[in-house]
């Protein structure tokens, strides 16, 4: 038995290559795919989180960019008021302080949101959770104070220690240790007692009730965490885009995001990286030809929902074994 | 001696259908105690009220004396009973052991335990292990569940009922669909429970209630007509008439 | 309280949700008897009022091109159900959410190529682009009464369909069964492929009634589909009384609580924090009432038959 199998080797290459490239980018002077790889990585670290209540608890949360639009509205709002003055509890470029607010904002929302949703089934969470994540887009739409639609910009990044989010590379360096952490805590989980849990709800929750396991509560506990997870990506996001917009939050992005994962492949390590490198280089090439490019992304979209049986990663499983 | 199990006046209808009317039932503890009943009869609909999976709509269960009708399915695994299911509902996408270690890891504490691996938890890999060797499912351990065989799969329902360590374990049907010599193997199994644990037994094959039970109850239209030692039942005008005179 | 204002607000949120009602009826209805999630439902409607539009200039007149618009529409919806849709029934809903995902991108950026990104402005004849006074002081323009008037034509023309009709019955029995419906000796892909075109067309004909008070526009199919689905899961998905009850009270609740909920906090904290409140309150307010339903009555307050 080799010790790696194909979809091992994939993973490790895949991550060796997202480490080596950008960097080297940035230093040959193409700052431009530097951006790229740095939007790909955060987005990858949304989808890792996604991928655990999705790929692996079968939760079909169709509202997850709420999430990263709540972490990157932590980073915006105080360093709004810091800039501008008032709010006076949270106005600060302190990092950790933006941290905990979108680690915090998220859990609760997706304390209360999923405590809701999950008492639904099928189409109803999916629906449910469209919704709630349409929610939050329409109050930050309704906010003035924060301009409403047209979004607010970051004028001073999160200050923290030991790192300047203002260097391209730094901020690289934590995303890409981010999603690597990410995908090991994933993993951990889901090797886990818990995680066995939360596979088994998935593949016949009535067998687990019947064991004694409330699945409510564990089912619960993952989308908090995932949701928690996603918040820290749009930390991240809000300090490298430094403009936020209610948009990020828009049901079209949690789309996207849902996409991401099942193009690599749902309940797979990497896959959620994968799909989520794929998409957003699809994205880039096909933009850079037309400005109709949403029309063959759909078209793709499609294909790939009618013809590829378990994302990319199951092309190479397939062959593996 | 005060049953284990005690079910009074249970009601469930379906629309139109009443599939249980007036259910009363004691079980004593350790007994087999098998029901038999024609298709229809309202057998897993009763089961089904008393792992929790259905509500009633009148009536009490008690276990141990203490009444749990309002208690959630899962607050009743907590509490000793586990049910095996007549139509196989197992984790198919998973291996044969790791469904069978979910039913010892659900009598291990809580599961809110997010870093150890559970696969290297050999507290609980053992007694899943020792459940699968009981049925003879061992060789099979690290076999997805959806690549058994149908007979295979009802021994699954069996090794997981066994994992949980539940005192009383509602059996659905647990021959439905094996050879002879699959059933002859499943009877001796369950003889060797005989007195560990408690067990309520639905089976439609005759030759298996009449060779296990201690005590069998006859279910026609959601009603239980007679119950008692079998031979009582043997000899019962009635069952004969409303059940056994049919085959 | 200006009760002549509340009055006007009032039938405001009718048309509303009679408007939602239309969306949410076909949406309900695919999903009733298909069991399809369909996201591209908000795109139809899109097309609807684009194609009216468009025809209301070649035809000069806003009625006649409704009429020609509607099979149109329908024509639209059967095409979409042959290539796309039909191919998606065997999948699961994960894959009807992703692959109509595909769909609204399509639809949307082809609508955009056809028609380009701006919108269009549809003008109404003269008769009913006039304005009526119903008592002192409430002065409604006619279309919108036009609007009602349709909504609720509609909505008696599906209670027909749906209570005294085969069709109907298909519907009730929550037949995404399809063994049943086969055993009845219908021809299943026929009768899914005339279920998803008059679903465009309810769809369609709400896009049409309200391109011209909003004009016909790209992003008008995504935000409506969010609310459609509110509808839906409060009312519960399949049932068609539950859609109108939901579409109604969500089209009241919208309306009204965009116009009073600033007087209304007004009575409970100062002007300005009123000011800030009232918007963002009313911009949930649809969500906060669908999550206290669904926390109550998790399948919305008309659950399906077993299914
Ligand atoms: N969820 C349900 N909805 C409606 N009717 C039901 C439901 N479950 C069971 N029934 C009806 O209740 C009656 C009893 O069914 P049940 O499955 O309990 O019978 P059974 O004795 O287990 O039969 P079998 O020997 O075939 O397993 C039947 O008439 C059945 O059609
Ligand atoms: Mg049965």
């Amino acid at each position: 038995m080799n010790n790696l199998t194909k979809v091992g080797w994939v993973t490790v290459m895949g991550m060796i290559a997202l480490a080596i490239l950008p960097p080297y980018f940035l230093l040959t002077g193409q700052a431009f795919y530097m951006d790229l790889a740095t939007r790909l990585v955060i987005l990858g670290i949304a989808a890792v989180s996604l991928n655990l209540i999705l790929g692996f608890g079968g939760m079909v949360s169709f509202g997850h960019a709420a999430f990263i639009g709540l972490g990157a509205y932590a980073v915006g709002i105080p360093s709004y008021h810091a800039t501008w003055g008032g709010f006076d509890l949270i106005a600060s470029y302190n990092g950790l302080l933006h941290l905990v607010l979108a680690l915090g904002v998220s859990a609760l929302f997706a304390l209360i949101t999923g405590a809701i949703s999950l008492r639904t089934k099928g189409v109803y969470f999916i629906m449910i959770t469209m919704a709630f994540g349409q929610m939050a887009f329409f109050l930050f739409q309704s906010l003035d104070v924060y301009n409403g639609d047209d979004g607010l910009t970051i004028d001073v990044r999160s200050e923290l220690p030991f790192i300047n989010l203002d260097s391209p590379m730094q901020l690289y360096g934590l995303s890409y240790i981010s999603l690597v952490i990410a995908m090991l805590l994933v993993k951990t989980i889901v090797n886990s007692r818990f995680g066995m849990v939360l596979q088994g709800a998935k593949g016949n929750n009535e067998r687990m009730v019947t064991l004694g396991y409330n699945t409510y509560l564990y089912r619960l506990a993952a989308y908090v965490i995932s949701g928690v997870m996603c918040g820290y990506a749009g930390f991240l996001l809000g300090n490298f885009t430094t403009f936020i917009s209610p948009d990020m939050m828009h049901w079209t992005r949690s789309g996207e995001l849902m996409f991401m994962v099942i193009l690599g492949g749902a309940a797979t390590a990497f896959g959620p990286v994968l799909g989520s490198s794929v998409f957003i280089l699809v994205e880039e090439i096909l933009s850079s030809f037309t400005i109709f490019w949403h029309l063959p992304f759909g078209l793709m979209l499609i294909g790939v929902v009618l013809f590829i049986r378990g994302g990319l990663m199951g092309l190479f499983k397939g062959k593996g074994k | 001696m005060a049953p284990l199990l005690n079910i009074n006046g249970l009601c469930k209808s379906f629309g139109g259908v009443i599939a249980t009317d007036d259910v009363n039932l004691d079980v004593q503890k350790g007994e087999i105690h098998a029901i038999i009943g024609p298709n229809g009869a309202g057998k897993t609909t009763l089961i089904a009220q008393l792992s929790g999976a259905l509500r009633p709509d009148a009536g009490t269960v008690t276990l141990n004396g203490s009444d749990i009708t309002h208690k959630p399915a899962y607050a009743r695994a907590k509490l000793g009973i586990t049910r095996s299911f007549q139509i196989t509902s197992l984790v198919m996408g998973m291996t044969v052991i790791d469904n069978v270690a979910l039913a010892v890891q659900a009598n291990d504490g809580h599961s809110f335990k997010f870093i150890k691996p559970a696969r290297k938890i050999h507290r609980i890999r053992d007694k899943a292990m020792k459940s699968l060797e009981k049925v003879g499912l061992n060789t099979r351990a690290n076999d997805l569940v959806s690549a058994l065989s149908h007979g295979e799969h009802r021994q699954m329902e069996i090794a997981v009922a066994l994992a949980s360590e539940a005192e009383l374990m509602l059996l659905d049907e647990p021959m439905a669909g094996l050879g002879a010599a699959e059933s002859a193997k499943l009877v001796d199994f369950l003889t060797g429970l005989k007195g560990q644990r408690t067990i309520l037994l639905i089976e439609h094959d005759m030759d298996a209630v009449f060779a296990l039970a201690d005590r069998i109850s006859v279910l026609v239209y959601g009603r239980i007509i007679a119950t008692g030692l079998p031979s009582e039942i043997r000899a019962n005008k009635a069952v004969r008439h409303a059940y056994l005179g049919e085959e | 309280m200006d009760y002549t204002l509340l009055f006007v607000q009032v039938l405001n949120g009718l048309q509303l949700g009679l408007l939602l009602f239309l969306v949410a009826s076909g949406l309900t209805l695919v999903f009733g008897i298909l069991d399809f999630v369909n996201l591209a439902h908000g795109s139809i409607y899109m097309i609807g009022a684009f194609i009216c539009a468009s025809l209301t200039f070649v035809l000069g007149n806003f009625l006649w091109a409704v009429l020609v618009a509607l099979p149109l529409t329908g024509i639209v919806g059967y095409a979409l159900e042959r290539i796309v849709a039909r191919n998606l029934y065997d999948k699961d809903h994960l894959d009807h959410v992703l692959g109509t995902f595909g769909l609204v991108l399509v639809l949307d950026t082809s609508a955009h190529i056809l028609w380009g990104p701006a919108g269009i402005t549809v003008p109404l004849p003269l008769w009913l682009d006039g304005q009526v006074e119903l008592f002192t002081g409430a002065v409604i323009p006619v279309f919108r009464l036009l609007i009602i008037g349709t909504g609720l034509t509609v909505a008696t023309g599906l209670f027909w369909l749906v209570n005294y009709t085969r069709l109907g019955m298909l519907i009730r029995a929550g037949a995404s069964n399809r063994t049943m419906v086969s055993a009845l000796g219908i021809d299943i892909q026929t009768l899914f492929a005339l279920v998803f075109a008059l679903g465009a067309m309810l769809s369609g004909l709400a896009g049409m009634l309200i391109a011209p008070i909003t004009g016909a526009n790209i992003g008008m199919g995504g935000q409506i589909i969010i609310t459609a689905f509110v509808v839906i899961i409060i009312g519960g998905i399949g049932s068609m009384k539950g859609a109108f009850i939901a579409a109604i009270i969500i089209g009241l609740i919208d309306t009204l609580g965009r116009s009073f909920l600033d007087t209304l906090f007004t009575l409970i904290m100062n002007e300005n924090a009123a000011e800030t409140a009232a918007p963002a309150v009313s911009a949930m307010m649809i969500y906060i009432l669908m999550a206290v339903i669904l926390a109550v009555k998790p399948q919305g307050l008309f659950p399906p038959k077993v299914r």
